[in-house]
């Protein structure tokens, strides 16, 4: 027992390689390890005071789990979109600081002094509200994803982006306070708009882009969100300080940044982003429009092609994200074998509703080429398909709401790539 | 309820008697404020405020305001959207979805022009430049002729080509009825394949090269800022900042090409209109030949106001409003010596 505990990290992957064949228990190291053997700088000299970092950001080793832009995706970086480091995170909440952007014209500064919220439209009162009053209504806390509609949105044709952040790090999980929409159009009251059942909301940024979007009613009064805070703190300005909409399980376009103004209408504004961009072209042309909910999906992190296997053969664990728009994951199903078999994966905790679950699969692993899948089932019954199966009734220019099982391909070396598999 | 019409009862009473049933928050929205916001416009032209535009006019606006991207003809410029062309190409392989071949109303395109763009300097136009513009890429669809009017009576009765070619989301009958229930866990294929691989693509982007650039440039800097003794670092350094705003038009530095803007190492001092193989502006062109040279004055004259300084350029970009930044820029960019 307490030699297994002297053996570092380091010993360990000395003796993984020495020795493929590993029998039960750990390697032997051959030397002592010296960072155990001799009194290294921070355990004998000094580290930094508490007044060196008044907000921390990670720690220089950890330099690499950062966003990332695809360069040629579009013609500049203002109108554009970079994506989370899904590959190298664990649980579900998305720190802020790597959580993906995707802006139309940039990120503004907006203040918390010069914000304000106009409500119009087919209300009883339009009202305008600062950031102050805002904060003055009973406010919720919730966990949600935001998953921008054209994640994976590149691999329609065949797969492409060699690494989980490109082929799906359009996504982020926080924690968001905010008033529920339906507080604050019942505030101006919803009386003038007569029968609510056929009136929409039409919601707007204040950046120059404005990104407006129309939103039915029952959505709106459900479980829309008028959100300041993300993990406990300030929305971050690329994530639209200080207040933006959240719509769960809805595509991420809709949650409106920098939200400046609701309308209430008696019809869909059929504005840019819900007529030439965020609908969906079938084969033969025509296109779906309104397509909101995100479709239940998953996607294996690790390994993956950003983050192959380093440690030998001996135990592994497969860990993935799976979510759904219309309610909470149930179950995960992992394939090491390109989708021959398939075993049922742990939840690292229930599924909740339209927010991320983490999945885990402790296997042993010795070396041998897996063709490594996922598929995510949720509490409608929804059996997330293949790419042959969403291609056969969509063909291959959606361009969004790409949900399909995802194939890495880890060789024995335990580098991964994106592959698509017949 | 009660609890909040103490707290705030008068303000309640005063502001509209709806709120007898809220918490009394917010105050009520002045006429000209939604004026000022309340721009969108429907399909039925709700929105649309008086005005008219022909293509004509508009061949002229779109030069000014929207060529640098979308190019003369609406053709698109690089990796800008193309505004025209793509007729039936949307059951392709790969649909051009523009205006013309995919816009389902046309109010959607005076919205977002009016709203919108240009990019980098929004909410600038007059309506009527605004219909002059939209009344422009429709004829550069190919869909009216070259004396048409768009106005405010005309626009919501314009029938756009891809009208009918949209249907509300169907998932739920084609694809939910065949995605449920228990899927297969074994013996579900006989033989896996591999039929596309990403890394024969190639094309994510790699690592080493990301970090190598961004190690690049700011080397580069120091070594040329030798030449150009007095500039301050940290003002360089805060003029990279600041040229963010400009990189997606301009390149600088080493292997810097002409994309939308010129490149513009060597700016500073140099006569203007002199980058070879860049297209400039007749008002640019007019202003080199009478001698117009990119000095401190002038630069810091152009960036603040672009389109004051030179009415007509190409170049959409609201301006450098504080002092600083233009320092900032200046020094950045004569640190990037011929």
């Amino acid at each position: 027992m307490s030699e297994n505990f002297k053996t570092s990290r380091r010993g360990f992957l000395r003796g993984a390689a020495a020795s493929t064949a590993l029998v039960a228990g750990a390697s032997q190291a051959d030397t002592p390890d010296p960072l155990i053997t001799e009194v290294q700088d921070w355990a004998s000299g000094l580290g930094e005071g508490v007044d060196a970092t008044p907000y921390g950001l990670p720690i220089e080793f950890e330099s690499d789990v950062i966003r990332r832009n695809v360069e040629w995706l579009t013609a500049d970086t203002i109108s554009s979109i970079n994506f989370t480091p899904i590959h190298a995170l664990d649980g579900t909440i998305t720190p802020q600081g790597c959580a993906f952007e995707r802006h139309h014209s940039g990120a503004i500064e907006l203040s918390k002094q010069d914000y304000r919220l106009m409500i119009n439209g087919l209300v009883d009162t339009p009202l305008i509200f600062s950031y102050a009053d805002l904060e003055r209504f009973p406010r919720e806390n919730h966990v949600y994803f935001c998953e921008c509609a054209a994640n994976t949105g590149m691999e329609w044709a065949g797969a492409q982006l060699n690494g989980a952040q490109f082929t799906h790090g359009m996504i982020h999980n926080m924690e968001y306070t905010g008033v529920p929409l339906r507080t604050i159009l019942e505030e101006a009251g919803l009386g003038a708009a007569g029968d609510l059942a056929d009136k929409w909301v039409y919601v707007e940024g204040a950046d120059a882009s404005s990104n407006g979007r129309s939103i039915p009613m029952e959505k709106a009064l459900d479980d829309v969100l008028v959100a300041f805070k993300a993990n406990g703190e300030a929305l971050r300005k690329e994530h639209g300080y200080p207040v933006r909409l959240v719509v769960p399980g809805w595509e991420g376009n809709m949650w409106v940044k920098w939200l400046r103004r609701v309308e209430v209408t008696d019809g869909p504004v059929e504005s840019r982003e819900e007529t030439s961009k965020y609908t969906d072209t079938l084969a033969d042309g025509t296109s779906r429009k309104w397509t909101w909910a995100m479709d239940a999906k998953s996607v294996v992190t690790s390994p993956s092609p950003q983050a192959p296997i380093t440690h030998g053969s001996g135990p592994l664990v497969i860990s993935g994200l799976a979510w759904s728009g219309r309610g909470a994951v149930t179950r995960v199903d992992v394939s090491k074998d390109g989708g021959k078999t398939w075993e049922t994966a742990r939840l690292a905790k229930p599924g909740e509703k339209m927010a991320l679950t983490r999945f885990y699969l402790d296997t042993d692993w010795n070396g041998e080429e897996m063709f490594l899948q996922s598929r995510a089932m949720d509490e409608t019954g929804y059996v997330q398909p293949t790419k042959a199966q969403l291609r056969e009734v969509r063909g291959l220019n959606s361009i969004y709401h790409n949900n399909c099982i995802q194939t890495w391909w880890v060789r024995p070396d335990g580098e991964a790539e994106n592959v698509e598999v017949s | 309820m009660s609890k909040f019409l103490k707290l705030s009862g008068a303000l309640c009473l005063i502001a509209a008697p709806a709120f007898s049933e809220g918490y009394g928050l917010g105050r009520a929205a002045l006429p000209e404020e939604i004026a000022a916001w309340d721009l969108d416009v429907s399909p039925d032209g709700t929105g649309l405020p008086p005005g008219s535009g022909d293509v004509l006019t508009g061949e002229e606006v779109f030069a000014d305001q929207c060529a640098a991207c979308h190019g003369d003809f609406a053709e698109g410029v690089d990796n800008w959207p193309k505004l025209a062309g793509g007729w039936d190409t949307l059951a392709d392989d790969d649909p051009l979805k523009t205006v013309g071949s995919y816009w389902p109303h046309l109010s959607t395109t005076w919205d977002y022009v009016n709203r919108s763009m240009p990019f980098g300097a929004a909410q600038t136009l007059e309506p009527d430049d605004v219909y002059a513009i939209v009344a422009y890429i429709l004829y550069s669809n190919d869909l009216v002729d070259e004396d048409f009017v768009l106005s405010d009576e005309n626009l919501a009765s314009f029938e756009m080509p891809n009208a009918d070619g949209f249907i509300v989301d169907d998932r739920k009958e084609t694809e939910f009825s065949q995605w449920v229930g228990e899927p297969c866990m074994t013996d579900c294929k006989d033989t896996v394949e591999v039929t596309m691989r990403a890394l024969v693509l190639d094309v994510t982007p790699q690592e080493e090269g990301t970090v190598t650039q961004a190690v690049a440039e700011p080397e580069a800097a120091p070594e040329e800022v030798v030449e150009v003794a007095d500039l301050d670092p940290a003002l360089v350094e805060q003029g990279e900042k600041v040229f963010r705003k400009c990189k997606a038009c301009h390149q600088i530095g080493e292997g810097a090409k002409n994309r939308t803007g010129p490149i513009l190492t060597g700016i500073v001092g140099s006569p203007a209109g002199a980058v070879e193989g860049f297209r400039y502006s007749k008002p640019l062109m007019a202003m080199a030949d009478a001698g117009l040279v990119w000095d401190e004055a002038s630069l810091n004259a152009f960036l603040a106001k672009p389109k004051t300084f030179m009415k007509g350029t190409k170049m959409s970009f609201a301006g450098l409003r504080k002092e600083e930044d233009l320092a900032a820029i200046h020094a950045y960019l004569a640190s990037f010596a011929q």
